[in-house]
């Protein structure tokens, strides 16, 4: 149960971290300051979440075990973060459909998170809850926006959804260890398809054309896209170059 | 119907240190020098955060890498907060944008230099915006009231953000070897360029006297700089490092540090276009700019639709 507590919290860290780490990119790049500084604000959010989960996994952990131990001196294959975080940001659209799908299972996932009997990953879930709010407002303002603007932004947006909807059936999808701390994630699909169907359709989106696609499976077990090898050489450069280093 | 001398009357407000405000009848030089000089502020902090913004993604903790995305949020800010100011004296910030990626608009040249190690945020910090500070301080009093605000906010969180930068060189200084060497390659990369910052010397500076008249200003180039190296000079003690200055020295008779020649060779080719990221800076800002457009029309479009829509409602 021990472990089990540990990978899951490493599962919720990972996860956030990685979409952090990808969001982080965005910072100074935004198509206009005030979505610069909105971005930015979700990405400090999301780091701010990794690492209370970080610290309470290292207290598990124990030993050397710390925040950055975890974030910077794992591998590719020991990184449980779900695939969708780790989603190229692709254009401002695709960032902002990533967001909005994510945040939206985020928001299903932490309200049953803070009845669980850990206390410690009930109170971060109870914390992280309130920004996810905002974090599931704003992206689906923009995803309404997007969808129902130009012709343009709408066949973008269109081409969004079709090139991530299949990495959204892993968030229902329960590995061992969400099974063994009793958070399996099949039930939160429907409250979780159900309000992107209610956004979705707003935004003038079709939802139909993405029933029966394939889901692809395996970042929580640690087999990932190859693309998280760069993001990881990029995110731990510093600790791997300077061992044993206080920043 | 009694003549008024307008620009007589302007003068003896400033004089009287009434703040200038928009409505405010204002001679064409001090609203055109007022647009120049806040429109440039306000593109130094976007483009600022570029250099900054590299450091993110290999952040060396997490802890840091919070602070440093925060960091680079608020210059965002700042950027914000002086297009609104210089908003006011009638000139759209889409047009202030276009005349920063046509190049006629200017921004602080510093952001020219390119941040090379994890030392280098921690010298930007401490140094940049350090230099920053004591030119923004004194802007805190400046005759324009929009601006005059506008830097009262900035220069708290401006402060807060040296003190960062200060603290972030301190953990080197105090690391390993390689970590304190980082340190001290970083000191001497950015010293030379901070100074440039405070601007040509009072003597080659084609824009002072008026902006002194009009207390736009109210210290000289010269004048700021020296209180910069007498402020860094001491606090360089504490990271047990040293200034790339041979013949910095304090002088008991001036009560200054004395310190040697810019190199204004070095000066103008930044200033001219010629410094090592000129070019990546602002086809930076031009990719962010031209790829959003599709972004800021959908959103121009959403919004008129929905206006439409409210009123058939």
């Amino acid at each position: 149960m021990r472990n089990s507590i540990i990978d899951y919290t490493l599962y919720l860290a990972d996860s956030a971290l990685i979409l952090g780490q990808r969001n982080g990119d965005w910072c100074g790049h935004g198509p206009i300051l005030e979505q610069d500084i909105a971005i930015t604000n979700i990405t400090l959010d999301l780091i701010g979440q990794a690492r209370s989960f970080y610290q309470y996994a290292a207290s598990l952990i124990g030993g050397d075990s710390t925040e950055d131990s975890l974030a910077y001196l794992r591998g590719e294959r020991e990184f449980k973060n779900c695939l969708l975080a780790e989603r190229p940001n692709g254009d401002w659209g695709q960032t902002i459909l990533r967001q909005f799908l994510f945040s939206n299972f985020q928001r299903e996932l932490y309200t049953v998170l803070t009845q669980h009997t850990d206390q410690t990953l009930a109170a971060i879930a109870e914390k992280s809850l309130k920004e996810v709010n905002y974090h599931c407002r704003w992206s689906s303002e923009w995803v309404v926006r997007l969808g129902d603007g130009t012709d343009e932004s709408h066949l973008k947006m269109k081409t969004a959804l079709e090139n991530l909807w299949p990495y959204t059936g892993e968030l229902f999808k329960g590995a061992d260890y969400e099974i063994a701390v009793g958070m399996d994630p099949s039930s939160l699909h429907t409250p979780w398809f159900n309000q992107v169907e209610k956004v979705l359709q707003e935004a003038t989106l079709p939802i139909s054309s993405t029933e029966h696609i394939f889901m692809h499976t395996g970042g929580k077990q640690g087999v990932h896209s190859e693309q998280l090898g760069f993001l990881l050489t990029e995110l731990q450069y510093m600790q791997r170059a300077y061992p044993g280093s206080n920043w | 119907m009694p003549t008024y001398d307008l620009e007589k009357l302007f003068q003896e407000r400033i004089d009287q240190e009434i703040k200038i405000e928009p409505k405010d009848w204002m001679p064409d030089a001090y609203r055109k020098t007022n647009l120049r000089q806040i429109s440039q502020h306000a593109h130094s902090e976007i483009v600022g955060m570029l250099p900054e913004g590299n450091w993110i993604s290999r952040a060396p903790s997490l802890k840091r890498k919070a602070i440093l995305l925060a960091k680079v949020q608020d210059e965002a800010g700042h950027g914000l907060y002086l297009y609104s100011a210089a908003e006011t004296l009638g000139q759209s910030r889409e047009q202030m944008i276009n005349d920063l990626h046509s190049g006629k608009a200017k921004y602080s040249s510093i952001f020219n230099y390119p941040t090379l190690t994890w030392a280098d945020i921690g010298a930007i910090g401490w140094l940049v915006d350090g230099a920053a500070i004591m030119n923004q301080v004194m802007l805190t009093r400046t005759s324009y009231g929009p601006y005059a605000r506008a830097m009262v906010r900035i220069c708290k969180e401006e402060s807060f953000h040296q003190r960062q930068g200060f603290e972030t060189l301190l953990v080197l200084s105090k690391g390993t070897p390689a970590q304190r060497a980082m340190c001290q390659d970083a000191i001497n990369r950015w010293w030379w360029p901070a100074l440039m910052m405070f601007g040509p010397r009072d003597s080659e500076s084609s824009n002072s006297d008026l902006s002194m008249k009009w207390k736009i200003k109210r210290k000289s180039n010269d004048e700021l700089r020296q209180q910069f190296v007498d402020m860094i000079a001491e606090q360089v003690k504490l990271l047990g490092m040293q200034l790339p200055d041979p013949a910095l020295k304090w002088n008991a008779a001036r009560n200054h540090y004395d310190f040697g020649d810019i190199n204004w060779e070095e000066f103008w080719q930044v200033v001219k276009g010629n410094g090592p990221c000129n070019k990546e800076r602002l086809e930076a800002r031009k990719k962010a700019w031209e790829e959003g457009q599709w972004v800021r029309e959908a959103a121009a479009a959403y919004a008129a639709k929905n206006k439409t829509r409210n009123k058939a409602a």
